[in-house]
């Protein structure tokens, strides 16, 4: 089953064309890794896909329901807004800053979502939070704020607010980037391990083996184009683009 | 006159004080939040009368825009002022402060970062939501101190009201001093002035308590 399907993706800001023309697929169960140089259009590509950027033109199709469509001119139209609401609860989104809520609690920062915008039972939502956070070794930290924990516990917090929410599909955006070297390691074992639960998800790194170790496909942008992508083992290893192999040389 | 009688006859006065005080920071800080609004639209001709707004009232003084507030509507108009003195107190104290009130909000809504409102995006929540939820109780902790500055100054500000003859505590005390050529009433104003501030900062300073239990 397909989740995700982006056709022909273009977004400009001002003269700058960020996006030229990405196309890509997301089946159920697929991890996705996103390689590239910085600016190269990265974190924009995640930013249309989970509508806190418009496109300029394209497709935005979450399991078949269309969150903007081509008009066949270049324009990307977006559905109604009643209609994205609803798109928006196919996705979550993890941050490189984390972006808690810091007058939250860790517990809070989990339940709010589902309960105001889901408007699920209180109780349940609680039982299932405190079932993540079990799960990304939290269980203790549920009362604190999110100023008295380390980066990489915050980070896993953060995931916990987004699978809170029951995603179909998660993106994360440079979730290591903003951690010091010896915290990233807790962050990757957590994404391996939804990986092992076959959580569909779209991971943009600079974490060479790790996107070679989890993804099922990895993708590298340069310049607002997907220059190459396919087998992890072969992009990283054995990269047949020059721009590929130049930006690999760097790791 | 003794001392006790003087005390008296200035405790009406500094109920109205109290007065002013109350209901100015009662009108002015919701004010304060519509212009502040007004100020950060998108609207360009909005946008521009709230930045003229902010600019006249804090660029010219409370005393001034007092007389205005209380003469404007007899010379425009030639309408009957006599019973709008105090009206006319708490309105010109109101626009004066919705105006500094406004730029503190504004600061404190400008410093909260983007990613606060795309984190609750993505999580689905309203634009009201986000604002209500996730801004504002941030702002509030934010902008704490400026508003502290602010309410306390408009505790001294409130005898500029003598201004348009409203009998406040100023007003009734520089009648007392110069009518019994006595000091007193001066010293009374000013024990009064610093207690008033200092209930004030003691209240300001148990909000500030209760927010703190985050940075
Ligand atoms: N809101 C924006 N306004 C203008 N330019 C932007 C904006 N967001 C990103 N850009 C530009 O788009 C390019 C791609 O940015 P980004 O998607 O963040 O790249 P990456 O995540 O791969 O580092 C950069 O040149 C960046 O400066
Ligand atoms: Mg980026």
């Amino acid at each position: 089953m397909k989740i995700l399907e982006i056709n022909n993706c273009k977004k400009q800001f001002g003269d700058l064309e960020v996006l030229k023309d990405i196309s890509l697929s997301v089946e159920q169960g697929q991890v996705i890794s996103i390689i590239g140089p910085s600016g190269s259009g990265k974190s924009t590509l995640l930013r249309c896909a989970t509508l806190l950027e418009t496109m300029d033109g394209g497709d935005l199709i979450y399991l078949g329901q269309y969150a903007a469509k081509d008009d066949g001119n270049g324009t990307a139209v977006y559905a109604s807004d009643q209609e994205l609401k609803q798109i928006r609860m196919n996705f979550g989104l993890v941050f490189q800053n984390f972006n808690l809520f810091p007058h939250y609690s860790v517990l809070k920062n989990i339940m709010e979502a589902p309960v105001l915008v889901q408007k699920r039972d209180k109780a349940e939502v609680k039982a299932e939070a405190m079932e993540l956070l079990r799960k990304m070794g939290l269980e203790d930290k549920a009362d604190a704020y999110p100023y008295q924990l380390s980066g990489g516990q915050q980070q896993r917090v953060s995931i916990a607010r987004a699978l809170a929410m029951k995603p179909n599909i998660l993106f994360f955006d440079e979730p290591t980037s903003a951690l010091d070297p010896e915290l990233t390691g807790e962050i990757l074992k957590v994404i391996r391990d939804l990986a092992a639960e076959k959580m569909t998800m779209v991971i943009v790194t600079h974490e060479m083996a790790f996107a070679r170790d989890v993804s099922d496909h990895i993708i590298f942008m340069d310049g607002g184009v997907i220059v190459e992508q396919g087998d992890p083992q072969q992009i990283i290893n054995d990269p047949k683009e020059e721009r590929t192999k130049a930006f690999l040389s760097r790791f | 006159m003794t001392f006790a009688t003087m005390l008296e006859q200035m405790s009406t006065g500094m109920l109205r004080t109290v007065g002013i005080f109350v209901l100015t920071l009662i009108f002015s800080m919701p004010l304060g939040m519509l212009v502040a609004f007004a100020r950060m639209s998108k609207n360009r001709i909005i946008k521009n009368i709230a930045r003229i707004y902010i600019s006249v009232l804090r660029g010219t003084p409370l005393m001034l825009q007092l007389l205005v507030v209380y003469f404007a509507p007899f010379y425009i108009w030639g309408a009957n002022i006599g019973g709008y003195r105090f009206a006319a107190v708490i309105i010109g104290f109101a626009l004066n402060y919705a105006a500094y009130f406004a730029e503190i909000y504004r600061g404190g809504i400008e410093s909260i970062p983007k990613g606060q409102y795309e984190a609750a995006a993505v999580l689905g929540y309203t634009k009201s939501q986000t604002f209500m939820r996730i801004v504002l109780p941030q702002v509030a902790k934010n902008i704490m101190p400026a508003v502290t500055n602010e309410v306390i100054t408009l505790v001294k500000d409130t005898s500029l009201a003598f201004t348009l003859a409203y009998q406040e505590v100023f007003t009734i005390g520089k009648q007392i001093a110069a009518a019994q050529t006595s000091f007193m009433p001066f010293v009374i104003a000013g024990v009064f002035y610093y207690i008033a501030n200092a209930v004030v900062a003691f209240v300001m300073e148990i909000f500030e308590k209760k927010m703190n239990y985050y940075r």
